[in-house]
């Protein structure tokens, strides 16, 4: 009796060839998702959490092993990524951003304007659809990184640390608003994170990664039900004992990419 | 790669650097009696000038009083002359422009897209730029002949230059994450023209058709001057065979204010379509 799989990664390498070296980002990383998993990743800065989410969405070859991700139905787009960092398009109003998606792929008018419509009103931008991304806070900026995402209904949502660059009680609103959306769809969803209580509070399933190069250190199940509430969850016991788990597998990597940046900076 | 980008922002900003010097000076009048002074000193220098034209103190035959030269102009709006010799220069450049012009946007924008396609033509617009414009004119009458296509082509050179430069050097400078989102939301490379490299790359090819429009101003004078029966430059270039000073004042006037205009013309058109762009 086999599980039906999502996303399957096997024996994946990625290597960056640069002038005088060759730089290895991702170390045989095998991995299967199952469908509807909300599946976090954390990992010492540097270790190629954005490369495997890039290497997912396909703007980056491997340079070996696979993915598969198992396309159920053929009419909707196979992934869609949040990005690290700020990456909604200055020159177009909240709308068109959110509807980038889904006009790039032709979707009649009538239906765009109705899923945008829905997705605004989710995160809270309605009053703010005709406005350009710089008459809005990092907050909301990355509130309609994630509506392009959803708008566009893919079969797999990527997200590259979207609430990094956020204050902790923006990251929080967010994080609740996020748990809601995906409520209802219930999409695979692979979720970048540094923060344990991020991966902790939203995840079904942990993987905590290696310092470069970049392997799988452990795998951890989330116990907790759904839905759930940020600020319920974490006044749990249970919550802090798993984040002190994962800060101790967490804890030894750290340590190894700072002594490893120390030793390349005593060096040159 | 980054190399090559900043080669193409580099000389994007030594095309632009005689544009923004004079945009600074203008801004340094940011005081009310700073503009107070820019109104006035032209008023003050005109009036030095008639002053000295009255009293003998300047030769009125290469410089007649300012007051001569406003009775030519108004008379050579009346008889419609000037108006004939100004549209002739205008249509000129109008043609130009789309010839020279929009051309060299797309291509810019494809240049910059395409890594092949930069490396092909990077060369020959590195060799070409330096010339100077005017100096090709003979080759341009001789090959078009002195009829109305040799202006046009000079115009649409001079105007090539500046937009195709501003334009690559415009998507290069996108930021590559709005690449990334354009592949990763499908974007085919027609919409990834569309969407992002062209309006990534406006506010650069705006300035770009600014530095354009005031190259074309300085080739269509030349290129009238010879063997041509209108336009701005023929009025200047025929006033000076018969010694009519004043008419080639008058003809100088004309092209600082069309050039005047179309500046202010082009930076309202870039609010219009740049609504993003954050006023400064
Ligand atoms: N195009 C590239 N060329 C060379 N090296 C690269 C390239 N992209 C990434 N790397 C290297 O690969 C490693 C992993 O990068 P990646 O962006 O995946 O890290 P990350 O885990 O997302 O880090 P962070 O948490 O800081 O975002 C880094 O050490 C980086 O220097
Ligand atoms: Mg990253």
């Amino acid at each position: 009796m086999t599980e039906p799989v999502k996303i399957r990664i096997k024996n994946l390498t990625k290597e960056f060839h640069t002038k005088d070296k060759v730089f290895t980002a991702i170390d045989d990383v095998s991995l299967d998702i199952a469908p509807g998993t909300f599946f976090m990743i954390v990992g010492p800065s540097g270790c190629g959490k954005t490369t495997l989410l890039r290497i997912l969405a396909g703007l980056e070859k491997p340079t070996g092993g696979s993915i598969e991700i198992d396309q159920s139905d053929c009419t909707r787009p196979c992934n869609s990524m949040v990005f690290q960092g700020d990456s909604i398009f200055p020159w177009m109003t909240v709308w068109d951003n959110a509807a980038y998606g889904l006009a790039m792929r032709n979707v009649p008018k009538g239906e765009i304007k109705e899923v945008v419509g829905h997705y605004l009103e989710r995160t809270g931008l309605t009053r703010f659809a005709r406005a350009y991304p710089h008459q809005l806070s990092g907050g909301m900026k990355q509130r309609v990184s994630i509506a392009r995402a959803f708008a566009n209904d893919p079969e797999v949502l990527l997200m590259d640390e979207p609430f990094s660059a956020l204050d902790e009680q923006n990251k929080t609103l967010l994080q609740e608003e996020l748990l809601r959306i995906w409520d209802e769809t219930k999409k695979t969803v692979l979720f970048i994170t540094h923060s344990v209580d991020e991966a902790v509070t939203l995840g079904d399933k942990i993987m905590v990664m290696t310092s470069h190069p970049g392997r799988t250190k452990a795998l951890i199940d989330v116990p907790f039900e759904r839905p759930r509430g940020v600020l319920e969850l974490r006044a749990r016991p249970e919550y802090g004992e798993l984040v002190y788990k994962i800060w101790g597998y967490l804890r030894e990597e750290v340590q190894h990419a700072k002594a490893d940046a120390e030793c390349a900076g005593g060096k040159s | 790669m980054s190399g090559g980008k900043d080669r193409w922002v580099k000389r994007a900003q030594v095309t632009g650097s005689t544009y923004l010097m004079m945009r600074r000076l203008l801004k340094m009048s940011a005081g009310r009696r700073d503009r107070l002074i820019s109104v006035l000193s032209p008023f003050v220098l005109l009036a030095i000038w008639e002053l000295s034209a009255r009293l003998g103190m300047i030769d009125t035959r290469f410089f007649p009083a300012p007051i001569t030269i406003l009775h030519t102009l108004i008379g050579l709006m009346d008889s419609g002359v000037l108006w004939t010799h100004t549209w002739a220069s205008l249509q000129r450049l109008f043609w130009g422009f789309l010839l020279g012009g929009i051309p060299a946007l797309v291509l810019g924008i494809i240049m910059g897209l395409s890594r092949p396609v930069r490396a092909a033509i990077d060369p020959i617009i590195a060799a070409t730029y330096p010339i100077p414009k005017s100096a090709i004119l003979p080759l341009i009458l001789l090959v078009f002949g002195l009829g109305e296509a040799s202006k046009i082509v000079m115009v649409a050179i001079g105007m090539f230059y500046p937009i195709c430069i501003n334009s690559v050097a415009g998507v290069l400078e996108i930021n590559k994450i709005y690449l990334d989102v354009g592949k990763n939301f499908q974007a085919s490379r027609w919409q990834m023209f569309r969407t992002i490299a062209l309006p990534g790359a406006l506010p650069f090819i705006m300035s770009g058709i600014k530095l354009g429009v005031g190259m074309g101003l300085i080739l269509i004078a030349i290129a009238e001057m010879i063997g041509a029966k209108s336009g701005l430059g023929f009025m200047i270039w025929d006033a000076w065979e018969i010694l009519s000073v004043d008419t080639m004042y008058v003809g100088l006037i004309m092209i600082a204010v069309i050039g005047y205009l179309f500046s202010l013309f082009l930076t309202e058109v870039e609010r219009w379509i740049i609504p993003w762009k954050v006023e400064r």
